[in-house]
């Protein structure tokens, strides 16, 4: 499979109704790993994981893959920190990007059991999604996710409102995802957690990328006062 | 009150005796509604979820339209069918009027906006839950549509009710178009409305809770069949 990375961002910014919500935003995002996205509330995180995913195009500023923008889109995955529970069961939720990826009904399905039973959801095939507990639901998102071995993958604040077990779970699951080649992006405000899984940092601060390092360099010493204030615990605003 | 008793002995007595002429304009009555409402939905249904998943240019004002139209006169669909079917008419020759084709076809136009405005509103919301997911999962806009057809059948039923509950109790185009003929275009409405002409109150109520009785059967059946009030998850 040909690498849709690295993708470069070029001054990209992120526009709502004349007001900028990131950017502009110079980044590279190659290799393998796990980039943590940090910052206070409304520091961009969102918008940027957005912009990323092709859910919004830039307003300004160019976002360039190393495959044409819709072959990088096949190879994405997006999870959202309100986990979308479609009104389906849990299968033929995990089912549902083989099927639009052109997989057929049958093989479609043998995957999906198999997704399911990997993310410990093979008991709970034939329910509704909706109706799975608030852990079960972010692990289904990952699943449906991750079926069809997707190049990078991005998550925004996936952990957010689950409990201490859960997110132990989703953690593992991002981990040997990673393992396995899958580049991932995630936004994160818990910062034990950017702790443990990052391999990459990014500090937003007021719609800008602020700074960024490696995970290591960067939790042992930030470069700027803001992201060690963040660090620290104080309200950077 | 003597009618409604009256009404109410005729109408067990016709069902008792399963008269033969109650249940031939029953089963065009059923023929007739189902066959417009098989059309609408196939048409009404994938036009609401395309409504709700494109934006384009006249979009708000394309909805607007379709929900002005679901308060169409019957009567001026049945006149606008009956002067295009009319032997002078655009489609005279296809010699449909006074047929159960004809009624059919003012019904479809009758019923057709209807299904397409609940599907639309219905396919709007689920549209807002899936949109970032299935943006996310580069969905075509094809899929999209079938997607949210699929999880919102339970919608589609409800649409598709309203549909039949509009097309069967209908009279004024059917009346116009069919023309009420014996044997050929006579349907329950039209029977109730001829009876009531003639002063028989008594059969015409007899007819009249024959219609109720169907239309509660056919929403019983189609709820039965797909479980909605039971397990209500979706």
């Amino acid at each position: 499979m040909v690498s849709v990375l690295p993708l470069r961002l070029d001054g990209a910014t992120l526009v709502r109704r004349g007001e900028r919500l990131v950017g502009p935003v110079d980044w590279t995002l190659a290799g393998d790993g796990i980039t943590v996205v940090m910052g206070p509330n409304g520091s961009g995180k969102t918008s940027l994981l957005r912009l990323v995913g092709g859910l919004q195009r830039p307003g300004s500023g160019r976002l360039d893959w190393a495959v044409p923008a819709e072959e990088a889109r096949r190879a994405m995955a997006f999870v959202f920190q309100r986990p979308v529970m479609m009104r389906r069961s849990v299968v033929r939720s995990i089912a549902l990007p083989l099927r639009l990826a052109g997989v057929g009904r049958r093989a479609a399905r043998d995957r999906a059991e198999a997704q399911a039973e990997r993310f410990g959801l093979g008991a709970k095939l034939g329910q509704p999604a909706p109706s799975l507990s608030g852990g079960e639901m972010q692990k289904l998102a990952l699943a449906r996710a991750l079926v069809t071995g997707p190049q990078l993958l991005l998550l925004d604040e996936p952990t957010a409102a689950l409990d201490g077990r859960a997110t132990q779970e989703i953690e593992a699951h991002l981990t040997e995802a990673a393992e396995g080649g899958t580049r991932i992006v995630m936004s994160t405000h818990d910062k034990g957690q950017a702790r443990r899984l990052g391999t990459e940092a990014l500090f937003l601060l007021w719609g800008r990328l602020h700074e960024r390092g490696e995970a290591d360099g960067f939790f042992a010493g930030p470069a700027t006062a803001e992201a060690a204030a963040f660090l620290q615990g104080d309200i950077v605003a | 009150m003597d009618d409604l008793t009256g009404g109410l002995w005729a109408a067990i007595r016709l069902l008792a005796t399963l008269d033969a002429t109650l249940v031939e304009i029953t089963l065009r009555s059923l023929l007739v509604t189902l066959s417009a409402l098989g059309i609408a939905c196939a048409i009404g249904m994938p036009l609401g979820a395309w409504l709700a998943v494109r934006r384009f240019r006249f979009r708000r004002q394309a909805v607007a339209v379709l929900n002005a139209l679901m308060g169409l006169p019957p009567v001026v669909v049945g006149l606008f069918v009956y002067l295009m079917l009319s032997r002078e008419g655009p489609l005279g020759v296809l010699g449909l009027l006074f047929t159960p084709g004809a009624m059919i076809a003012a019904q479809v136009l009758i019923v057709t906006p209807l299904v397409a405005s609940i599907t639309h509103q219905a396919m709007r919301e689920l549209w807002a839950e899936y949109h970032d997911l299935l943006l996310s999962m580069n969905a075509t806009p094809r899929q999209r549509m079938a997607t949210l057809l699929l999880d919102g059948r339970r919608a589609l039923l409800t649409a598709a009710l309203a549909g039949f509950g509009r097309a069967i109790g209908e009279v004024g185009a059917i009346m116009i178009v069919g023309g009420n003929i014996d044997g050929a275009t006579r349907v329950l409405t039209t029977a109730i409305a001829l009876e009531t002409a003639r002063g028989d109150f008594a059969l015409a109520m007899g007819l009249g809770i024959v219609l109720i009785g169907l239309s509660v059967c056919v929403s019983l059946a189609t709820h039965g069949l797909a479980r909605t009030e039971s397990r209500g998850r979706w």
